[in-house]
């Protein structure tokens, strides 16, 4: 390869005034990080519990069911939730519609308040339903 | 014609047509989403119209075509579209040739062990024997 130039960087994240848009685009991508390494991590260990027998299972529900268990738990869930809703937001930009400034903040803002609200719905049916 | 490091970038690619090709990861990334948004929607239906989360109903679900079929799909699916995302944040900031291509193999190697060993799970879950 040639030698590496010093390219002229746009001056970004310091200088920008912090906004629902930037918010949800790094959000994306932490949540996107979480669900695939944790989350991934967490189905293929239920699987393998679920293969390996009931006692195998039975651990795996007991730390589940743990308080750290339940913040690991809950914790995907949302990111799952923001993830997804964030990338329906994803692909009607990729079609090229919300760009207009003010539709395009306020979808930002309505799928963190979906992932929010969907993550609750979800839970308080889940420990409402198991007592 | 090329006038070797004295030309612009520009310059030394002006007139050889463009490559009509090269977007096949983004378009995978995109069409594994849409694949996941119609899997994801299925699998926590699933999960909450089950009558209960213990060990048996858990794997009578998963013996059944209706239940392995779509959660092989969905193994299958958000381990390719983890790993394509995944690559996107090394690409945008591993840098160096050498380790970006050193990173992105392992999480390769990762992605094809972990999607493996859970599909290996379920198919223990679905054809195996015993109660």
């Amino acid at each position: 390869m040639a030698e590496q130039r010093e390219r002229p960087l746009s001056p970004h994240l310091s200088v920008w005034r912090w906004g629902p848009a930037m918010t949800v685009s790094i959000l994306h991508r932490i949540s996107g990080g979480a669900i695939t390494v944790a989350g991934l991590a967490v189905l293929s260990w239920w699987l393998l519990a679920i293969a390996d027998g009931s006692d195998a299972y039975a651990d795996f529900a007991k730390l589940a069911s743990e308080w750290f268990g339940l913040v690991v738990l809950i914790g995907l869930t949302w990111a799952f939730f923001q993830h997804t809703l964030s990338g329906v937001r994803h692909l009607v930009t990729d079609a090229g519609d919300n760009f207009e400034i003010g539709a395009n903040k306020n979808s930002a803002i309505a799928t963190v308040a979906g992932s929010v609200l969907l993550t609750a719905l979800l839970w308080f049916y889940i420990l409402g339903g198991a007592k | 014609m090329s006038l070797g490091d004295s030309s612009t970038e520009l310059k030394k690619v002006r007139g050889l047509g463009s490559a009509r090709e090269g977007g096949d990861h983004w378009i995978g990334e995109r069409v594994s989403s849409v694949a996941l948004l119609l899997l994801g929607t299925w699998l926590i239906a699933s999960l909450l119209l089950l009558p209960s989360l213990d060990y048996a109903t858990v794997r009578e679900w998963l013996r059944t075509p209706l239940g392995a079929v779509p959660m092989a799909l969905f193994v299958i699916t958000s381990f390719c579209h983890g790993l394509d995302g995944l690559k996107v944040v090394v690409d945008d900031y591993v840098h160096e040739p050498g380790n970006n291509f050193a990173l992105n193999t392992l999480l390769l190697f990762l992605a094809a062990g972990g999607a493996a060993l859970a599909l290996f799970a379920l198919g223990k879950i679905a054809f195996g024997g015993g109660a």
